[in-house]
């Protein structure tokens, strides 16, 4: 008899693999996942497009831009996860994933690879449609901006997978958006600086892992030095991280 | 390989089970050895709770359960035991090849891909889903999905095979087959000799078990093969022992 170890790179692939086979199987889905960053951001683009611009100060869609790119892979993989995770709860397909040598942490990793990779295709259109043919200025290297979309798209997998715990269905599931994601939204920098916020609402926003990403963003157009970059996206991942040993602690093997 | 003449294959002892302020079982102790072992009582009398405490991802307030000597649910088990659910608990967007290649992998089932789609292609032809093979589950009957459901559980070539309520909503033709299946696994000859536990609100299913556990409000009312239930109680079809019983059972505790 084979020993099952916690973690298993094949069950890992095979979870992995699944994901994106289900995710295929659904093209509309995919669709939305790639088509409506992209919409958006010409969206944003268009709205500014005749504010005019005080001498030698960036454009409003240049400052506003880079925020909105580590925004939407956050949101879509949160609701996402949260909505796939909660089905394989209700489907019957955790309960037997769990009465067999299934890893937790082969789970939740595997999860995380499957959605990380969608996000990376969503982020790279969006960054191309916004930096090709949209003219964002991105001073840093824009592959940088795609390391950021993929750290904060797991950061959302994360959060979707603790909180679909708590949710019992659906409809439940997607109200954790405004309760966990809005707030990050209003108080990450992108309509207020974070530095002149109210200080209670400053150190709220410090403890906020999406804050970190739009301040990545944000670095990476306007600055060439990418040390701070880099130190935020180790925030990033680090929030990911511990909210995959919180969803670990609420995957189960017997429940009532 | 399981010796009939060993321990039982799954040990119950004293047995609770809580949901809110209800007591779902109460101290139940049962045994049961290899063969096919019918679980009959009406819904709602604790029969999946007992499944599921036997898988082991039930949480339980107080006795033992022991399968193949080890504790219900310990990870030595985890490949031991095939479990199907009253939920089909498969991928309605996956194929049905496609579910069982996960799970065989999550199994860690076939050193080879060549050994992998063997054991895939097994599962599909013992449940009889050959011709449907590469259609997508949600696409399936609900008796063809249950049958997916199954055909996962057999994969890993289980010692115990724990089925709740899996004929329900089938055709007798089907339903028939299903049980000669089920025989097929538990004959230590010609099958792998695992120990089958089928759960039926059904009472007309008993006659196809080797030995029944008659159930009801959360205990156990007679273990015996159908023909001794019949004795037993001087009937000559179980739904009637089960009544004899039931009254002999409010009897003794007025």
């Amino acid at each position: 008899m084979s020993a099952t170890s916690a973690f298993s790179p094949t069950v890992t692939g095979a979870v992995a693999v699944r994901v994106l086979t289900q995710l295929r199987r659904d093209p509309r889905t995919v669709a939305m996942l790639v088509v409506v960053p992209c919409a958006l951001q010409t969206l944003l683009w268009w709205m500014f497009l005749d504010v005019p611009t005080a001498a030698g100060q960036p454009g409003t869609f240049d400052r506003v831009g880079p925020g909105l790119l580590a925004i939407f892979p956050f949101v879509v993989m949160f609701l996402v996860t949260s909505v796939v995770t909660l089905r394989e709860r209700s489907s019957g397909t955790l309960e037997r994933l769990l009465s067999m040598p299934t890893g937790r942490l082969d789970l939740l990793v595997g999860y995380a690879a499957a959605f990380g990779l969608a996000a990376a295709l969503q982020s790279a259109l969006a960054v191309g449609v916004s930096v090709g043919l949209l003219g964002l200025d991105v001073a840093g290297p824009t592959l940088l901006l795609l390391v950021v979309a993929v750290a904060d798209a797991v950061l959302g997998t994360a959060l979707g997978l603790f909180v679909s715990a708590f949710a019992q269905t659906e409809f439940q599931a997607v109200q954790f958006m405004p309760l966990l994601v809005i707030p990050q939204i209003l108080l990450c920098g992108l309509f207020v600086q974070r530095d002149a916020l109210p200080a209670v609402l400053g150190a709220l926003s410090d403890v906020m892992p999406l804050s970190y990403a739009v301040d990545a963003m944000q670095h990476l157009a306007t600055e060439t030095s990418t040390g701070a970059v880099w130190a935020d996206v180790a925030l990033v991942a680090g929030f990911a991280l511990a909210g995959l040993l919180l969803g670990a602690l609420t995957l189960r093997r017997r429940t009532a | 390989m399981v010796n009939n003449s060993a321990r039982p294959v799954v040990e119950v002892r004293g047995l609770t089970v809580v949901r809110g302020d209800h007591r779902v079982l109460d101290g139940l102790d049962l045994d049961v050895p290899s063969g096919v072992t019918g679980l009959l009582g009406p819904s709602g009398c604790g029969k999946s709770t007992l499944l599921r405490s036997v898988v082991g991802v039930q949480r339980t307030a107080g006795g033992s359960v022991t399968v193949l000597g080890q504790e219900a649910g310990s990870r030595p088990l985890r490949d031991r035991v095939g479990y199907v659910t009253q939920a089909s608990s498969v991928y309605d967007d996956l194929t049905v090849a496609e579910n069982l290649r996960f799970f065989a992998l999550v199994l860690r089932l076939g050193r080879s891909r060549r050994e992998l789609v063997e054991r895939v292609d097994a599962a599909v032809e013992a449940v009889d889903l050959g011709s449907h093979r590469d259609q997508v589950v949600g696409h399936l009957s609900g008796g063809q999905r249950s049958r997916v459901s199954l055909a996962v559980a057999l994969l890993g070539e289980p010692d115990l095979l724990v089925l709740d309520e899996p004929t329900v909503g089938l055709d007798p033709v089907l339903r028939r087959d299903l049980w000669a299946l089920f025989h097929r696994i538990a004959d230590p000859v010609d099958g792998q000799g695992a120990a089958v536990l089928v759960s039926s609100h059904v009472m007309d299913e008993a006659e196809r078990c080797d030995r029944l556990v008659l159930m009801r409000d959360g205990a156990v009312l007679a273990v015996d093969t159908p023909d001794g239930v019949k004795q037993r109680t001087g009937t000559d079809d179980v739904e009637q022992a089960f009544l004899r019983l039931v009254e002999q059972d409010g009897g003794a505790a007025a």
